[in-house]
């Protein structure tokens, strides 16, 4: 490390986040990322990264592209955040183009966030209202954000600490793929909305059984719930599909879309509301607002997101890259069946599977060390999230199983010591 | 929500929108040529096979579509040369292998072809079609995915063909994406794609500006320059089937042809005949008068007029305020001169032949080299003549890589009335600032991994006969996890090791090329 790094890295303990900044370096992974550009990642010291985090999708089209930062620039000749009181012309027009492409005629309405926690607590409120309930049922280990509704809906990791997690029985969790503890929790008729992420990323992508999502949403219909699409990591043709929840065939009567929607050029998250939802936007439209929400800079930006990833090229080539990278990833697998033990996969969402609970740490450093950047799920550590971009080429796939090879058998040795390999 | 989205911001019109835009398609056959390079010879000549046959369908309806969305050629005529790219065009490559090694024991070489990768490739107004089927059937001859920036004034006919072309190809397992076509092939737009260092290759038939951009780009190009070809009746000829060879071919699709004659040369010996015979063969013969009229109506200071591109020769002489006989073929313009002052000298796309008397045959191969020299260095030329020392001489002096002997020079020198290959992309060589001198074939689109043994005779040469590439055939799709149906997929084509190849004889060669012959023949008789 070099010492402007080291120096660094103590200016970024003492004025940012010590615990944080620590903790990287603890597991290994020394990265501070200066330049950026399509998938690589530059760290300050030049070591050259693949980036399969993509911060869950939010680089999904890659670092910087050219068309959004031009759109960005081009922008600012004529828009800032705008007035979020008045009617707006971009917020229209990216409402008007996102229910063109919603997961369902009945989707009517957008509402903005500045980023995606706000945005589910746009959701949760918004069924709230619809529903004139308070309770909400999410999954067992889910994610949904920090603010003050999507962490008490998300796991206890991040609630806890800051004395926010639910204790007026307001937020039910229930087992993922538990139809019965669905119900269960649905019976009462007393939950506003069940909120589902369409796969759960945080908990290591665990894939929805065959007609799992189908049958919830039927229970939702069967006691009077709605169904949230928590689509801010699926979503965005990540599955070759717009977003996740039509592949299984799901249409949802609230949506989050967040992340990949901003280009990661400007903040910006979207909640998609049906009409029968919608009604505090006709009775108090003032009910919700955010000064940041929904900036005009962000839409110009967002509509290019979303005309880009709608190009016949995007799904195609998420069609080659999912196949290929499974292909590789299968040989890599049968290499090392005592350690790499099972692959998640829809489309470019993939967990990669290890023989040990805390296994995708040593992946994610020893893959790091290799050129190629993608992070354990926080909550199961025993799944690397492994996240390539809608664009990824040819060239920089092959590379990354060149690389994901050498450094799954690296980890191996890290974890299992030098037994011998099984095949 | 494009509109939405053009009227807030529009960045249309930047060079960071095309970069993103070129990217997509590039990177798109990048993935789609990786696959395919995968294919083995049987399924990669199933696929060009489909194609063909589609390509073949659909030749009289894109004949038709073109001649009205274009305004110029002949579309019995096009349809034709729609047809010879299509199943003649496979058949004459056939006996090629460029998928499988070769193994030469004598050298102690093996051969393993090595696709090009992404091929763009311009198409041009002129030869839409037949030039859309050749260049997408030499790409899948040779494994190679393909980008097509068709011509403007084509656009719509040639997005329909290229489309139904694809579709053929992936239903007989081409990968997706195999062959892509421009929506809207602006120059900008043409610029970002050739200078991209995603693009392996540039196919550039067009016009002069745009195959000096394609050599420009930066990247390896195949461009090939005008045409304007000299023909030569010399007295040792058959002299009326020199005329009616000439009228065929110049009123063939209105001389569309880059190939056609342009200037017919000749002697006093034969000038007298060889008018007779032209007249006879419903040409023209335009008095000062005329030839005045046409040079007025065909060039302007600024060039040719494109309006009368592939028009009907009584249309051009209606047009030019001459009257000729509802029968007319073709217009002869005698010109008293050539060079830079007789702007009837240039190439000319229509039905109109400059006629010029020289008064020796060696002046009149002079004047053939200098109709050359001012335009169409390193295409065409052609001959008639039964005397071999007249056809050697002509043949050393005049700047051309291919001199058409005895036959329509239109369709001979595209390789559909003699035996050379048949193409819609000729190349003019170093006469013509372009990289290949031949008539641009499927070879000019692999190049091969040599491996070479020591040439000692100490150091034995290993044995290579049923050794082979693993072919990996399409990719297996990836499962959707949870999506009923969409578990893993197992590949159409099982993987498989590829043959050696083995050359056919020469008895085959010739048995096979006869056969061709034959076809093209019959073809050009309709």
């Amino acid at each position: 490390m070099s010492q402007a790094k080291q120096d660094f890295l103590a200016r970024s303990k003492e004025f940012w986040n010590p615990g944080k900044t620590q903790d990287w370096i603890d597991m290994g992974v020394d990265l501070v990322i200066d330049r950026r550009e399509g998938y690589y990642l530059f760290d300050m010291d030049g070591h050259r990264l693949i980036d399969l985090h993509l911060n869950g999708g939010t680089y999904n089209l890659g670092h910087r592209h050219p068309e959004l930062v031009e759109v960005l620039k081009a922008g600012t000749a004529r828009f800032d955040m705008g007035n979020h009181h008045f009617p707006a012309l971009a917020r229209t027009a990216l409402a008007e183009a996102l229910q063109k492409c919603a997961p369902g005629p009945n989707f009517k309405y957008t509402a903005y966030g500045s980023g995606g926690g706000e945005a589910i607590d746009i959701a949760l409120k918004t069924a709230r209202h619809a529903k004139q309930r308070r309770k909400i049922v999410s999954i067992h280990k889910a994610y949904h954000g920090h603010t003050g509704l999507a962490v008490k809906a998300g796991d206890h990791r991040f609630s806890k600490l800051f004395l926010s997690d639910d204790t007026e029985g307001e937020f039910t969790h229930v087992k993922f793929n538990d139809l019965t503890a669905m119900e269960d929790a649905l019976r009462g008729r007393d939950v506003a909305a069940v909120i589902m992420e369409t796969i759960p990323a945080t908990y290591g992508f665990p894939m929805p059984e065959e007609g799992y999502l189908p049958a919830v949403k039927r229970l939702c219909e069967k006691y009077d719930t709605l169904y949230i699409a928590d689509e801010v990591q699926t979503g965005l043709m990540r599955t070759g599909e717009m977003w996740a929840c039509t592949r299984y065939g799901v249409e949802p009567d609230i949506m989050v879309t967040g992340k990949g929607i901003s280009g990661g050029m400007y903040p910006i998250a979207c909640v998609l509301i049906s009409e029968s939802c919608g009604g505090w936007l006709k009775e108090d439209g003032f009910g919700h607002m955010s000064t940041m929400g929904g900036a005009e800079l962000g839409c110009i930006v967002a509509m290019k997101t979303l005309e880009i990833v709608q190009r016949p090229e995007a799904r195609t080539m998420v069609g080659f890259i999912s196949d290929y990278l499974r292909a590789g990833l299968d040989d890599i697998r049968a290499a090392f069946p005592d350690f790499f033990i099972g692959i998640r996969q829809h489309g470019l969402i993939m967990g990669l599977m290890f023989n040990d609970p805390q296994g995708a740490k040593p992946v994610m450093k020893r893959l790091y060390e290799n050129g190629v950047w993608a992070i354990f799920s926080t909550l199961d550590p025993s799944v690397l999230q492994f996240k390539p971009g809608l664009l990824l080429t040819q060239e920089d796939a092959e590379e990354v199983l060149r690389r994901v090879a050498i450094a799954v058998e690296q980890a191996r040795g890290d974890v299992m010591g030098n037994r011998k390999r099984m095949v | 929500m494009q509109a939405e989205i053009r009227t807030l911001v529009d960045i249309s019109d930047s060079d960071a929108a095309r970069q993103g835009q070129a990217d997509m398609v590039l990177d798109r056959a990048r993935w789609a040529a990786s696959i395919f390079e995968g294919y083995d010879r049987e399924t990669t000549m199933a696929i060009v096979d489909a194609v063909a046959t589609c390509a073949h369908d659909h030749s009289a309806h894109y004949a038709e579509a073109v001649v009205q969305e274009s305004g110029f050629g002949v579309a019995a005529h096009k349809k034709i040369k729609n047809e010879l790219t299509a199943h003649p065009l496979v058949d004459f490559y056939r006996d090629q292998d460029f998928v499988n090694a070769r193994v030469d024991e004598a050298r102690k070489i093996v051969e393993l072809p090595r696709p090009a990768g992404v091929i763009f490739a311009l198409t041009p107004s002129t030869n839409p079609i037949a030039t859309l089927h050749f260049k997408i059937l030499m790409a899948l001859m040779t494994r190679n995915a393909i980008v097509i920036s068709p011509h403007p004034a084509v656009r719509k006919s040639s997005l329909q063909a290229a489309r139904a072309l694809c579709a053929a190809a992936e239903a007989a397992g081409a990968p997706k994406a195999i062959i892509q076509i421009l929506e809207n092939p602006t120059i900008p737009m043409v610029e970002a794609f050739m200078s991209s260092p995603k693009t392996n290759v540039i196919l550039a038939t067009g016009g002069t500006p745009m195959v000096r951009a394609a050599y420009s780009s930066s990247n390896p190009a195949i461009g090939v320059g005008p045409g304007n070809a000299p023909v030569f009746v010399d007295v040792s000829a058959d002299i009326s089937k020199a005329a009616q060879r000439i009228v065929a071919s110049k009123s063939f699709d209105n001389s569309v042809l880059c190939t056609n004659e342009s200037v017919l040369i000749t002697t006093p010996d034969v000038e007298k005949q060889l008018i007779i015979a032209l007249k006879s063969a419903h040409a023209y013969i335009c008095n000062d008068d005329d030839v005045d009229r046409l040079r007025r109506f065909l060039f302007s200071p600024r060039g040719f007029n494109i309006e009368a591109i592939g028009r009907d020769a009584t249309w051009i002489a209606e047009s030019s305020g001459i009257r000729v006989p509802s029968n007319t073929k073709i217009l002869v313009a005698p010109i008293a001169r050539i060079g830079i002052e007789e702007r009837l000298s240039r190439e000319k796309l229509c039905p109109v032949l400059a006629l010029h008397v020289a008064p020796t045959r060696d002046q009149a191969m002079a004047q053939a080299r200098a109709v050359l020299r001012l335009t169409g260095a390193g295409h065409s030329a052609a001959i008639h003549a039964r005397d071999e020392a007249v056809i050697m001489q002509f043949s050393g002096m005049v700047e051309a890589y291919r001199v058409v002997v005895n036959a329509p020079c239109s369709q001979g020198a595209a390789g559909f009335a003699t035996n050379l290959a048949p193409t819609f992309t000729i190349g003019t060589g170093f006469f013509g600032r372009s990289s290949i001198g031949e008539n641009v074939g499927p070879q000019h689109l692999v190049h091969w991994t040599r491996i070479a043994y020591n040439a000692d005779a100490d150091e034995p040469f290993g044995n290579y006969h049923g050794l082979g590439r693993a072919f990996r055939g399409p990719l297996a799709t990836a499962p959707a996890d949870g999506v009923p149906g969409s578990a893993a997929q197992r590949p159409v084509m099982a993987p498989q090791t590829s043959a050696i190849t083995s050359t056919l004889d020469g008895a085959t060669k010739d048995e096979l090329r006869r056969l061709i012959a034959e076809e093209l023949r019959d073809l050009l008789r309709k």
